[in-house]
């Protein structure tokens, strides 16, 4: 795709005052989003680390990562937004946990690691089931409970997962997704195939005592398991200077290694991502810790603003939104004007509205999968169905 | 003999059985109150979540060494439970903690073993698994293992249990039937807004450790006129709500109201029905379940846990071992299925109206 001001500034120095500090080498302006010619871009805030020696601020990316940054964080946060409105209209139900403003960790997260590596993690999951490659049908399938969905319509919100491409969930129950990461790790270990298990929770479920059991036997047995705390300040209400001694997640590994991590900003969390994976596959587990930040309370149920100020939700949208700083970068770097991407948001609202659609005709799963996968095979227990003379059912 | 069938009506009435010792610590009290309630007999229409803070509010002002504890009680919690207390009683006395259920039971039992009154929440029943090795392992066997030098009888746990119609997996779950299998522990489960307060304030004034569920479907669902001042309910005594003669039906919590939908519905077709309500799971009241079946011979319990290991078991196998020749049809259980709690199929899952009306019917006329 050819932009027609391509010509016209030609010249190397467009450096704009920005927030982030920029640097690049290439001076030839190619056609966007196609582009793999490298990028060197800076982080804004630097790493802080214990224990080990942090990554380079300056992080290696192309046009066309920047682009497609750009579009999958305005997709995911489309979704979220969308899922809000349907959450409403009672076409979903239950509980339902959005991640926007986190965009940036699962987008930055896929960009440094492939879809033999695993991630497992709590329940605020619809985000990096796109990231891992799902799409945006299956998530309102499940989201609406029907059969299309990815765990056709029996796990709902909560739990999505994608087997193909080493995504484990999704789980309710906070804190016992860690110890299963950790067990996916050693799994890895023993297959020696060189990939790694990331497996995330959240600045609450830092406090369980099972992630330190987990994280005591990772580091023993040296497992490949990064563990990120998606710190986003609050454990559903609790402010985390309230809930933990130490809110500095990424020492709490004490003789494991941690690294701190904007983590609204994906080109970081892409560097960081990737020193992560070389360091584990050598030295046993590392901590990151992504600072981020939920646009929306914990879930549907909370309105997020019993605890926080309005004010302080709208500053960091203002100065910290993710799909915000990737879009002046690529306007920076003049890699796509400004209505081109607009045209992206645009096209992505469209396909997010047709998946709701396709979601919305997909039928509700049969009565009979109310029996299927409690065991494979089964005591061939009886259960009855809703007339207890009809329908007695001895479990597969 | 001890056991009373008491009539259940629904208007004020403090229903303290005197025939009866109470479990409680408090027996003086109670008389007083006694005389108190001839006065003072005012009631209001609450639903089960103000009942139960009316109830909290009353046990902090009465012992001032009791504290109340948990994931975000201070503000309120996720169900309004809590609130108030923490203006009226302090941060010392109403305070979060972080999210560790096996941390916060733990330290409730290390609270009441110095004979402090600790009232503990855990956000949902779901939730309560990382702290069933304290709730069995410490909090059961205290007493018994000191010899009675220790125990830690002032820890009340409440949770919120069962299906609200949208909860899914994990926040629907009923596991009554694991604690009930634990000797040393006592678990209550009240069916009502008045019923709650009084059950609550004798399960945190009881000298033994208690888990207290509250069906969160009732927390804005039930209104009913609750007593405005301090009265407790009797532990371990089931109370007949409905009196009949053709089959005896026992349940628990929200349940009961279906059971007696499908009460009403089954008395059209000039079928009698006895309700009881258990109240207290374990040690559960039999003598009054024995009576009742006595007198119709045959007997349906439901509950919305699986069916497979669920209370029901315990209470039909006990029951068939007091009154096997008196029984005329085999003890019905219409609880829910043996899969994991499901989010799409809960109307399916569940034990609904129509099973309970069709186990009537097909045990009637067995």
């Amino acid at each position: 795709m050819a932009l027609a001001h391509l010509t016209s500034s030609s010249r190397s120095n467009l450096l704009k005052p920005l927030a982030t500090v920029l640097s690049y080498t290439d001076s030839f302006r190619r056609p966007i989003s196609t582009s793999t010619d490298p990028l060197t871009i800076e982080t804004s805030v630097p790493f802080t680390s214990h224990k080990c020696e942090p990554p380079s601020r300056s992080v290696e990316t192309t046009p066309q990562e920047l682009i497609s940054f750009f579009r999958d964080m305005a997709t995911m946060r489309r979704m979220e937004i969308a899922a809000d409105s349907l959450y409403k209209a009672k076409l979903i139900r239950g509980f339902c946990h959005l991640y926007d403003g986190q965009e940036a960790v699962a987008v930055g997260m896929e960009a440094a690691i492939t879809k033999k590596d695993c991630i497992i993690t709590a329940y605020r999951d619809h985000c990096t089931f796109v990231g891992r490659g799902g799409t945006l049908l299956e998530v309102f399938s499940e989201l609406m409970g029907r059969q299309a969905g990815c765990s056709n319509g029996k796990g709902g919100s909560m739990h999505f997962y994608r087997k193909d491409a080493g995504f484990y969930g999704g789980h309710g129950i906070v804190g016992a997704q860690v110890p299963l990461g950790c067990g996916l790790a050693f799994a890895q270990k023993y297959s020696k195939g060189e990939t790694v298990t990331f497996a995330l929770y959240g600045d609450g479920a830092a406090n369980q005592g099972q992630l330190f059991e987990a994280l005591n036997i990772s580091a023993l047995w040296d497992l490949p398991v990064i563990l990120i705390c998606e710190n986003n300040h609050y454990g559903m209400g609790t402010a985390e200077w309230r809930a933990s001694k130490s809110p500095a997640y990424y020492k709490r590994g004490d003789y494991v290694p941690g690294l701190k991590v904007d983590g609204m900003d994906a080109l970081a969390v892409k560097q960081a991502c990737k020193f992560a994976k070389e360091h584990v596959l050598r030295n046993g587990p590392i901590i990151l810790e992504m600072d981020t930040y939920r646009y929306h309370g914990h879930s549907m149920s909370d309105p997020g603003s019993t605890y926080r100020t309005r004010d302080e939700i709208s500053g960091v949208r203002q100065e910290r939104d993710p799909i915000e700083r990737i879009r002046k970068v690529i306007l920076a770097h003049d890699l796509a004007t400004e209505k081109e991407l607009k045209d992206f948001e645009k096209e992505i609202r469209k396909e997010v509205d047709q998946a709701i659609a396709q979601a919305k005709e997909s039928p509700m799963p049969e009565p009979s999968e109310l029996f299927a996968n409690v065991y494979v095979k089964g005591l061939g227990t009886e259960a009855f169905g809703a007339d207890r003379k009809e329908v007695r059912a001895v479990l597969p | 003999m001890a056991s009373c069938l008491r009539r259940y009506g629904r208007r004020l009435s403090v229903s303290i059985c005197e025939k009866r010792e109470l479990s409680t610590a408090c027996e003086g009290k109670v008389i007083q109150q006694q005389q108190q309630q001839q006065q003072q007999q005012t009631a209001k229409l609450l639903n089960l979540c103000s009942a139960i803070n009316q109830a909290l509010h009353l046990a902090l002002e009465t012992d001032p060494r009791s504290y109340v504890f948990g994931e975000d009680v201070s503000f309120g919690g996720v169900f309004r439970c809590t609130t108030g207390l923490t203006e009226r009683f302090g941060k010392n006395r109403v305070f979060n903690t972080p999210l560790c259920e096996q941390g916060i039971v733990g330290f409730g039992i290390g609270l009441a073993a110095m004979g402090n009154r600790a009232i503990a929440e855990i956000q949902f029943a779901d939730y309560i698994y990382p702290a069933f090795d304290q709730i069995v392992n410490e909090a059961a066997k205290f007493r018994y293992r000191s010899g009675n030098q220790y125990d830690c009888g002032g820890l009340t746990i409440r949770a919120p249990y069962g299906a609200v119609g949208h909860g899914g997996h994990y926040h629907s779950q009923s596991p009554e039937a694991f604690f009930c299998h634990v000797p040393g522990i006592k678990v209550v489960i009240p069916r009502s807004p008045q019923q709650a307060k009084g059950l609550l304030l004798s399960c945190i004034r009881d000298p033994n450790p208690v888990v207290f569920f509250e069906p969160k479907w009732l927390y804005r669902l039930a209104v009913e006129e609750v007593p405005e001042h301090d009265y407790m309910l009797p532990l371990s005594e089931a109370e007949v709500i409905r009196e009949g003669s053709d089959i005896t039906l026992v349940g628990w919590g929200a349940q009961l109201s279906i059971m007696e939908q499908a009460c009403t519905d089954a008395e059209k077709d000039g079928i009698s029905c006895e309700l009881i309500d258990l109240k207290t799971l374990i040690p559960w009241d039999k003598e009054t379940v024995e009576t009742s079946v006595r007198k119709t011979g045959r007997l349906l319990i439901s509950h919305e846990a699986p069916v497979t290991g669920g209370f029901g078991a315990e209470i039909s196998a006990s029951i068939v071992e007091r009154c096997f020749l008196r029984l005329e049809a085999p003890v019905a259980r219409v609880c829910g299925l043996d899969t994991p709690f499901p989010l799409v199929f809960e109307p399916f899952y569940m034990p609904t109206k129509n099973k309970i009306l069709d186990a009537i019917k097909s045990t009637v006329n067995y």
